[in-house]
Parts: C-alpha cells; structure tokens; sequence
C-alpha cells in the first residue's frame, strides 16, 4: 500500500469534514437552557400554586420533566430535539430519561423480559453504575473527613 | 479461463439478464426515484419488525424478478444472496421461503460484487446456467445492530453515512441478451487503521483503491465509468486523491453510488449512503439501465465494504476494508 497508517490519518483529516463546533455549543446552549427554564417553571408553579414546599417541589420537577421526556421519546420527536440540540438535550435529566426509553422501545419486539427489560439500561447502565461509585467515594470521603 | 494477473478473465458468456430493485421511502425521495422497481411507503412493509422488512425485501426482489421473467424455480440452478445482519439471518431467512439452492455469504457492503463475481465464475465454470444474485440493507436494522436506538436523541458525525434501505435482485445467466461480466477482481483486505465507525469511507477508500487499480492494471481497459460502493464524500475524495497521486487520474469519470442514491445537501445523509442495498439498487437499476440503453458501454463497479463488528471494534480493533470489482461490458 502507498500509505503508512501514519501518513493515511493525514489524507482522511483532510476529507473528513469537521464537526460544527461553534454552532453546536450555541444550540446546545439554547436548548440546555430552554429545559432549564422550563424546569424552573414548573418548579416556581407548584410552589406558587399548590403551596408545596421548596424541597418537594425539586424531586417532583425531576419526575415531571423525565415523563416530559419519555412521552417525546415515545412520540418520536426527542430524538428531532437530540438532532438540534445536541449535548443540551442529552445532559439534563430528560436526556437521561431518553437513554433509558429509547432501547425499552427499540427491543420491545424480543420480547417483555429479555427483550424491553434486559435492555433498558443499556445505555443509562454506566451513566448509574458511576454515579453510584461517585456517591460512595464523597460517603466515604464525607465520613472520613467529618 | 483465464487470469491476467489477479483478475480473472470471463468467457464471452454470462450475461446480466435482468434486475429488480426495491427500496425504502427515503430512497425512494431521492434523485433515482423514477429509476426503482418499486418504492415501498414505510419501513415496516406491513411486517412487525424491521428484520422481518429486511428479509422480505429480499423475497419480494427474488420473486420479481422471477415473475417478470417467468423464470422458475427448476431453472435456476443456484441463489447467493448476503446482507449485513449478525448470522445473515435476511438472506437464510428469504432463501427459507424461496426453495432454490442456496449459497449465504458475507462481505458487509461490498456482498453485490461478491456474489456477482461468484455467480460469474461458476456459469462460466460450466456448473450453472442460471444464477440469482441477491443482497439487502435496512437502515433500521443496520442501525440498531451497528449503533445506537433509533429513538435515541443526539447528533451524528458529519462523516457518518446513512444505511441504504433497498434490495437488488440480479439474474445471471450464460445465455441470451444484455451486459457481460467480463472480468472479476476479488478484493484484498486493506486495513489503514481507521478505528471511526463513523468514518466508514475512509476504512474502506484503500481497499477500493487497491482492488480498482490492480484491476485497471490486469486488464487495460478503459472504462466509461467507475464506480465504487458506499465510500461516500469523504472515501471518494480519497480514492479520487490516490490516483491522482498516480498520474492516472479517473476523476472524470469516476462516481460513488453513496453520493448518488441520495441528494447529500438536502436529504440530511452527512457523508452518504451505505450497506449493501447502496450498490445494489443503484446498480440495479440506475446503471443497469445505462448500460441497456448504451449510454454507458463499459463499467467498472466496486462494491465496497467495511469487515468489522461491534465487538472488534470495542476491543481497540481498527477495520479491514474490501472492494470486490466487476468488469461489465455492453
């Protein structure tokens, strides 16, 4: 072959067409931001209309948003948002919910118990199994530090 | 037979006699949709799973193919079909259907050319009259096997090329009328170092480049087209590269069926089409056609492809490229 594998990366980052970076940060800006708001939103509405408490109205946000999430998965439309948005739909709470919808449908036809359910974390499997050794090593480190 | 160098060199006797091409909607959107046998309006076909879709596409482009034909099934001596999936399932599972000797085989894009290619040599070995050649793709399959859900939201690299949904049915026989294989190369795995998944034209550009230039250099011919698989924009800009850096430049007359099946800028594809749908439905119909109407008397098509798997690849394996090219002359 004319090519050592070192010179031929040179040829392909001459073909290989960039990634929009610039637009793609201030896409995923605006859509970041916009699930922000909108969690603010709901956030402020169930402390200013049903009087709950601050420290409730956090968790219940979280499950508001995440079954915004999953029907837009279902529907087939958060994946249009993903295509726009980019990293500002996959990072907050709603992206996680569509990791975890996403292949629950995709392998619903192997069947309910090896098909959706062995497959559900699939992808959210690594984003839970870190968070839970992050959560561990503040304990631990909480603990040893107190 | 004969063999000039590492290409093999075809009696004056097997002769494409007929094709049927099935594609998918988005296929069907783009600039060869007139050129299709049929368009099919969604990516199920009325099956409960997109494998199932896949598998029929093949039946249905075999079962076409024959109806229009009235070919028979005790006059066909052998089918060589191949597709993408893990185990070939679409092809096995369309030959479970279809009751004709079968031979499965696997070469991910570049399985037009290959079972093409076999198919030749064995009518022109004597053993058969009457082949059918046959491959499928299904965007959907592909990318749940290959990548990610569907439903999943985020971004796709601009060099990642988009799975061709499409089957090509091709009927080889040693008689009658139409374009001959005249030569066959068999592709050698070139493998650069590419490690990118999304970056499949650029695995696969050295390989097309090896076989295509070995085969111009076995035969001498000089060709009114080549054209290679599924490299895309970023694969055909290099292949176009190296053999300008050759002095034998083919870039006026040289195409990609992955720039061709779709409208790059318009149908959001990033850097093409891919699988083995792509150079079988635009051979099948787009250049088959071509050739039947002398807009094109001779023919150089590559199909290329990409011998990896998802296990390879997490496991720090980079992927082996081939090209298998086929001769077809008027």
């Amino acid at each position: 072959m004319k090519y050592s594998k070192d010179n031929y990366k040179k040829v392909v980052d001459e073909f290989t067409p960039k990634n929009k970076m610039l637009k793609n940060c201030i896409m995923a800006f605006i859509f970041g931001g916009a699930i922000c708001v909108v969690g603010e939103i709901i956030n402020d509405s169930f402390v200013a209309w049903l009087g709950i408490s601050d420290n409730e109205a956090s968790p219940m946000t979280s499950v508001v948003l995440i079954g915004i999430s999953a029907l837009l998965t279902g529907l087939g439309w958060y994946d249009k948002l993903g295509k726009i948005g980019g990293a500002g739909t996959v990072v907050p709470i709603t992206g996680f919910a569509n990791s975890v919808v996403s292949p629950a449908m995709e392998y619903k036809r192997e069947g309910f118990v090896l098909g959706t359910a062995a497959n559900t974390f699939k992808l959210a499997g690594p984003v839970l199994i870190f968070g839970y050794l992050a959560s561990f090593i503040a304990g631990l480190l909480s603990m040893v530090f107190k | 037979m004969k063999k000039l160098g590492s290409t093999f060199k075809i009696k004056d006797n097997v002769v494409i006699r007929d094709t049927f091409t099935i594609v998918g909607p988005k296929e069907g959107q783009g600039p060869l949709k007139d050129k299709f046998d049929l368009v099919i309006e969604d990516d199920l076909w009325g099956e409960d799973s997109w494998e199932k879709c896949e598998l029929k596409l093949q039946k249905k482009a075999v079962e076409n193919l024959q109806n229009k034909n009235n070919l028979i099934n005790e006059n066909i001596d052998l089918l060589i079909s191949g597709d993408l999936l893990n185990q070939i399932t679409s092809s096995s599972f369309a030959a479970r259907d279809l009751e004709l000797p079968y031979i499965g085989v696997y070469g991910a894009c570049s399985t037009m050319t290959l079972t093409m290619g076999l198919g030749a040599l064995i009518i022109d070995g004597g053993f058969a009259e009457n082949i059918i050649c046959v491959t499928s793709s299904h965007f959907c399959s592909a990318e749940r096997q290959y990548r990610l859900p569907l439903e999943m939201g985020g971004q796709r690299h601009m060099s990642a090329q988009w799975t061709v949904t499409g089957s090509a049915a091709v009927w080889l026989s040693n008689s009658g009328m139409g374009p001959k294989i005249k030569h066959v190369t068999f592709g050698k795995i070139v493998d650069l170092g590419i490690k990118d998944a999304n970056n499949m034209g650029a695995a696969m550009a050295p390989a097309a480049y090896d076989s295509l230039s070995r085969h111009l250099q076995d035969t001498g011919i000089d060709y009114d087209m080549i054209v290679t698989g599924d490299l895309g924009t970023v694969g055909k800009g290099i292949v176009n590269k190296m053999f300008n850096e050759d002095n034998k430049s083919i870039e006026s007359k040289y195409d990609d069926c992955g720039t061709i099946i779709f409208d790059i800028k318009k149908q959001d594809v990033h850097a093409g089409g891919s699988g083995c749908g792509c150079s079988a439905a635009v051979f099948g119909s787009f250049f088959y056609k071509k050739l039947l109407k002398n807009e094109i008397n001779k023919l150089l098509l590559a199909s290329t492809g990409a011998l990896h798997s998802t296990t390879a690849n997490l496991q720090g394996e980079s992927i082996p490229g081939i090209a298998h090219c086929l001769g077809i002359e008027m």
